[in-house]
């Protein structure tokens, strides 16, 4: 057993502590620390998706006690993907708030940042679901801080609405472990996989309220209508560093349901029947439908990419929501997309706000550095709405396909279809207003003249466009790698037995609990 | 079989149902002051119920010995103990928010206002 695969957890825990202790008053330091200390997670990161990448299940015994007594964390394909695609994502949106200077207009930027980082390492790499609620808890109480970065009335104020509903979904999750433990006796996720299995389906009264509930908590994470009430103000009043990093937030979402939804209770167990299919597809379906008509409805370009990101997180739950390999596989190759896209968008909508001041979608007169910023958006939507040639087109078409041989092939490909017409048009409509129009509109004598934004700036959102593009470019290879994943998360024997068969060294692997 | 902790069992139910039904209400006021103290009244409820999910035992230590063959769960207990200082950090850091978008805006209504949303 080696050490590496808490290090995505505690390399962050270290440096949080660190740049607020010794650091503090010198913002070089931090910035320093910070890169240096993502610049290592994402080696790290690479090296454990690596060792993970031909099926390898590893896992780290903290305390060196087997499960399920002692918690543990699993390093497989699917959850080091995850934590790479974070340590990369982290890597660009700090590059920007160092650029564009979002970090020193407050208080332990990057401090929080870590924690944050620290919080959804953790919440990928967990096998145990109370350590997942621990996590889940880590993060939010960092993104709380981060939220509300800078400060500002109208700040703030989403800030309370923020937190209150993540205070709501968190008491939600205690309910259902509280409801799980009563039903089963553990809460590690492999140990419950196979006592899940054995509960006598007369008596399943209990263990359903636990998984429904369970649903709706990763289901407010993942912004799914109509829980996802707490998205568009949160996203679109946070710093834009701080959104763009939070686009990889609903994909813990997305991730907690693929991982305890084909672990505990996978479609086959007639336990949670009815649940995917009867529930969850409809649901994201609509979270597909209201979040494209909110980014054509949307007066500010802030709240537009807020609703673009309910409706990417909704493609990728509709293809979840499928519930066969093909479409796990089409999911998490349309995760790594809407992660991506939508944080190039969240930092393009802050280099308009830099640009001219505010995001209002009004044509104004045009704004400092206007053209590479349109490029930008240009690209950025057509990635985002789903157009050839980038990878939101090659996600989409296997979402389709995988949907093309299931009863609900129908509604699938006409909502899909219909809500991306809607988010062109939406985006369209932006994109003209804010970079055509504003060219028959001349400055009036009394415009503050806007600062163009840093170069710096620019080659963060650039990096995320050029790891789009080569998202596209080896979409084959990627979309072989998640298919593989997708099967293991089929036959998670290999899981299994790594978590259940490895002895720790303090005590014995299969002791039964007694009750 | 158990007639001892018939009684505790209607009690402590009886008290997460109340306390549930009472969070849930507040919860649904417009104001911070009364939401906030429905989430107390909720993690209180919650605390209970994880609590009640190792089943109620009377009289039986949370160790395990060898000529043990009564004792109450631990585990319920540690998880309760995590939950509760999760919720009271929770707590301040949200009363904090509160507070600083009260006096900034004077207004201490939970949704976004006519105005403010345009």
């Amino acid at each position: 057993m080696t050490h590496w695969l808490i290090a995505p957890v505690v390399l962050p825990a270290m440096l949080a502590p660190f740049i607020v202790l010794a650091a503090r008053y010198h913002i070089g330091i931090q910035r320093a620390f910070s890169v240096a200390g993502v610049v290592a997670l994402i080696v790290i990161s690479a090296a454990l998706a690596w060792n993970a990448s031909d099926g390898t299940v590893e896992i780290y015994q903290l305390g060196d006690w087997a499960a399920p007594f002692g918690i543990i964390l699993v390093g497989d394909s699917l959850s080091t993907l995850m934590v790479l695609l974070t340590a990369v994502l982290a890597l660009c949106v700090l590059l920007y708030a160092i650029g564009s200077e979002w970090d020193d207009r407050g208080t332990h930027f990057h401090a929080l940042f870590q924690f944050q980082l620290m919080g959804i390492m953790g919440a990928f790499l967990t096998g145990d679901l109370f350590n997942l609620f621990v996590f889940f808890e880590v993060l939010l109480i960092a993104s709380y801080g981060l939220m509300i970065h800078a400060g500002g009335t109208a700040r703030l104020r989403a800030g309370v609405q923020y937190v209150l509903f993540n205070l709501i979904g968190s008491t939600l999750f205690l309910f259902a472990l509280g409801s799980i433990y009563a039903e089963t006796g553990t809460l590690n996720m492999a140990d419950l996989a196979a006592r899940v299995a054995l509960i006598d389906p007369a008596e399943t009264v209990g263990i359903r309220v636990a998984s429904v509930l369970l649903l709706l908590v990763f289901a407010i994470k993942a912004a799914v209508v109509p829980l996802h009430f707490w998205l568009p103000s949160s996203y679109a009043e946070a710093p834009a560093p701080v959104a763009a990093l939070f686009a990889i937030m609903t994909k813990v979402g997305g991730y907690a349901i693929i991982r305890v939804y084909t672990l505990i209770f996978p479609p086959d167990v007639e336990v949670t029947s009815g649940l995917h299919d009867l529930w969850l597809l409809p649901a994201a379906l609509a979270s597909l439908a209201i979040g494209m008509i909110g980014v054509l409805a949307a007066k500010r370009l802030d709240r537009l990419v807020a609703f673009a990101v309910i409706g990417s997180m909704a493609m990728v739950m509709v293809s979840i929501a499928l519930f066969t390999p093909t479409g796990i596989a089409a999911a998490l190759y349309y995760i790594v997309h809407s992660t991506l896209a939508a944080a190039a968008l969240f930092l393009i909508a802050d280099l308009v706000r830099t640009g001219r001041g505010n995001v209002e979608l009004t044509a104004q007169a045009p704004m400092a550095g206007a053209a590479l910023t349109a490029a930008l958006f240009f690209i950025g939507a057509i990635a985002m709405a789903g157009l050839p040639p980038l990878s939101g087109f090659i996600g989409k078409l296997l979402v389709l396909d995988a949907a093309f041989d299931t009863d609900m092939m129908v509604w699938v490909w006409i909502i899909v279809l219909c809500s991306s017409l809607i988010s062109i048009l939406g985006f369209a409509r932006a994109g003209s207003v804010l970079f055509w129009k504003a060219h028959s509109v001349t400055h009036s004598e009394d415009d503050l003249v806007m600062p163009r934004p840093t170069t710096l700036s620019y080659v963060a959102v650039g990096a995320l466009i050029g790891l789009l593009t080569l998202h596209t470019v080896f979409a084959g290879q990627v979309h072989g790698y998640t298919t593989r994943i997708a099967a293991t998360l089929f036959e998670p024997t290999a899981y299994s037995n790594a978590v259940l068969n490895t002895p720790g060294k303090l005590s014995k692997p299969k002791k039964e609990e007694e009750h | 079989m158990r007639k001892g902790p018939c009684k505790m069992e209607l009690l402590v139910a009886s008290a997460i149902g109340i306390m549930t039904a009472a969070g849930l209400y507040l919860l649904l006021r417009l104001r911070t002051f009364p939401v906030i103290l429905g989430i107390s009244l909720l993690t209180y409820a919650v605390n209970v119920f994880l609590f009640a999910s190792g089943r109620l035992t009377i009289g039986a230590p949370p160790v395990l010995r060898d000529d043990m063959t009564v004792y109450s769960d631990p585990l319920p207990q540690a998880l309760v103990l995590t939950a509760i200082v999760i919720s009271f950090g929770m707590t301040a850091v949200v009363v904090m928010i509160g507070l600083g978008a009260f006096l900034g805006s004077n207004d201490d209504h939970v949704d976004d206002q006519p105005e403010d949303t345009q």
